[in-house]
């Protein structure tokens, strides 16, 4: 069950190999599929251990870990569920001593032959509008969209959680 | 993800490892009938895939949690279905050593210490799903004797969790603990404890708080005695598990001289061997009579009576000491946590039980005060969950 991973098959990805540690942005990294060079790589995503917190509606987080098994830094740009109509790909960062969730731009970079974990405190999938409540054990589908526009697919396992000092409720850092 | 080339996922998939674990559950087993443990060190995490729930013929770990958990109102199929997937999740990966999902004290997973994590369905969770139609025999009739209390007798769901580290122990049943609070109230926690292999070698007989040799006679062939191989397919591969806590008065029993305790029991307390003579594992003689004509192993003597007349009937015993701590008088309470497993209750537990209760020596000084009955479904393979055959 926790092997949820999609590996696609035809996606080619054209980013600067020049790119991006894990904390590093990527805004300048725009994808350019009609001008493929030798820095192409077949994009390969997996993601593993994939969970979102259980909410009754309103906000909440998927969480994971991304790995990039390609030879190229790959840009997840955005995420999708059907349990939230409205879906971002947030950070946390440090504001003079204060952390605040915030919007990632340029979205989540892999870097080649590594990974990245989304967790409470850390980046996270953020679920702004869930009408539904997500209950616990629930299988939730998620879409993200590479940089390229490939789709990779995955289910997250809905957990209860508390921890990570989090809020992901309205008016809690949003 | 700091090794993505070294996990522990990689290092227990193999199946050198489960086939080790599986010689070794064999030897544990064979060494009930010859007392020779399998030779090697345990495997520091035992399969939790495969046709049977691990936790049942596995060698005894030297702790474990019973938890009884009451299902919530509510609870119904769709809910027990997805509280079967988060708990096979948790199992999965506790059981190998690697940490929970949302598991907010990640570095306890590590080492799994061979944990186990077993489910159990008790009665009220089929009549929760709907189900009761696919109920087997989860009920006993009273016995004499019994002092049941409510605080330690039935319940929904059964989690048994058994680990030689009660760290490990620990983190995996707050885990799973928390993950069931949305699903289930808790009944019940009994906690149980052998010795480890580092004090007595595996496969030899433990002693009770009793100082009894418990468990000498266990069954040769679990698929004969233990694995339900008929019925309802989502049960196949499963067991039924019959869990009594038992109270000792140990104050009384050091009444007993060593005669008299060596007389209820219908063995030598000393080395377990019967009172016909020969060894712990050798056949007692029950015709044997002294030299005024009574029988050597007493007509209540606790072996006579606890004894099944087919080998095939007998139930895999798997026992922990409970010591719940002293009175302000100084005086224990603990016990036994009794945990049996076979095929069929009406057959193999309850035969055996009337006989005990009705005459058994040894309830001078033992009580019965929780019982509770549980089906336990098969095991699972990689991308399934304990229970899909009924739930899914």
């Amino acid at each position: 069950m926790d092997k949820r991973l999609i590996i696609p098959t035809l996606a080619f990805l054209a980013l600067p190999l020049a790119a991006c540690g894990e904390e590093a942005t990527s805004t300048d990294a725009a994808p350019s599929a009609s001008a493929p060079t030798q820095a192409q790589a077949q994009a390969k995503i997996t993601v593993t251990d994939p969970w979102v917190k259980v909410v009754k509606k309103g906000m909440t987080a998927a969480f994971g870990t991304l790995a990039n098994t390609s030879g190229a830094d790959i840009t997840v740009v955005s995420a999708a569920t059907p349990a939230s109509g409205v879906v971002e790909l947030h950070e946390v960062v440090d504001t003079g001593g204060q952390t605040k969730m915030q919007p990632r731009d340029g979205g989540f970079v892999v870097p080649a032959g590594g990974s990245i974990t989304l967790k409470p405190g850390g980046f996270h999938i953020m679920l702004m509008d869930v009408k539904e409540p997500i209950e616990a054990g629930a299988d939730v589908p998620f879409t993200l969209t590479l940089g390229d526009g490939t789709k990779i697919e995955f289910t997250a396992l809905a957990k209860e959680f508390a921890g990570g000092n989090e809020d992901y409720e309205p008016g809690g850092g949003h | 993800m700091d090794r993505p080339g070294l996990t522990r996922r990689g290092l227990f998939a193999g199946g050198a490892v489960a086939a080790g674990a599986l010689a070794a559950t064999g030897g544990y087993l064979a060494a009930g009938r010859d007392a020779r443990p399998a030779p090697g060190p345990a495997p520091a995490a035992e399969p939790f895939h495969g046709p049977h729930q691990a936790g049942v013929a596995t060698p005894p770990q030297s702790h474990a949690v019973f938890l009884g958990l009451t299902l919530r109102p509510g609870t119904d199929r769709a809910a027990l279905g997805r509280l079967m997937r988060l708990l096979t999740d948790d199992a999965r990966r506790l059981t190998e050593g690697r940490p929970g999902l949302a598991d907010a004290q990640p570095e306890l997973a590590d080492p799994p210490a061979r944990l186990t994590v077993t489910f159990g369905f008790g009665p009220g969770l089929f009549t929760a799903g709907g189900l009761d139609h696919e109920r087997p025999l989860t009920t006993l009739p009273a016995f004499k004797g019994d002092a049941l209390e409510e605080k330690w007798s039935g319940g929904d769901l059964l989690i048994q969790l058994c680990a030689d580290d009660p760290v490990t122990l620990a983190h995996a049943l707050r885990l799973v603990a928390k993950d069931a609070r949305a699903f289930a109230t808790v009944r019940w926690t009994q906690r149980g404890f052998r010795r480890p292999t580092s004090s007595q070698p595996a496969g030899h007989t433990q002693r009770n708080l009793m100082g009894q040799l418990d468990g000498t006679v266990q069954p040769a062939d679990l698929d004969a005695s233990v694995w339900i191989s008929d019925g309802p397919s989502w049960l196949r591969g499963g067991t039924l598990m019959v869990l009594r806590r038992i109270r000792m008065d140990l104050e009384k029993w050091d009444e007993a001289d060593e005669a008299a305790k060596d007389f209820a029991i219908g063995r030598k307390i000393t080395d377990g061997a019967p009172l016909t003579g020969g060894a712990e594992h050798d056949d007692p003689d029950l015709d044997a009579v002294d030299r005024f004509g009574f029988p050597v192993i007493d007509d209540a003597a606790h072996i006579r009576l606890a004894r099944a007349a087919d080998p095939a009937l007998r139930m895999l015993r798997r026992g922990y000491n409970y010591d719940d701590g002293l009175s302000a008088s100084g005086v224990v309470d603990s016990g036994l946590l009794f945990a049996c497993y076979q095929a069929d209750v009406a057959r193999q537990f309850t035969p055996v039980q009337r006989r005990l209760a009705d005459a058994d020596l040894l309830n001078l000084w033992t009580t019965a005060t929780g019982s509770a009955v549980f089906a336990l479904p098969p095991g699972c393979g990689a991308d399934g969950w304990v229970g899909e055959g009924l739930l899914g």
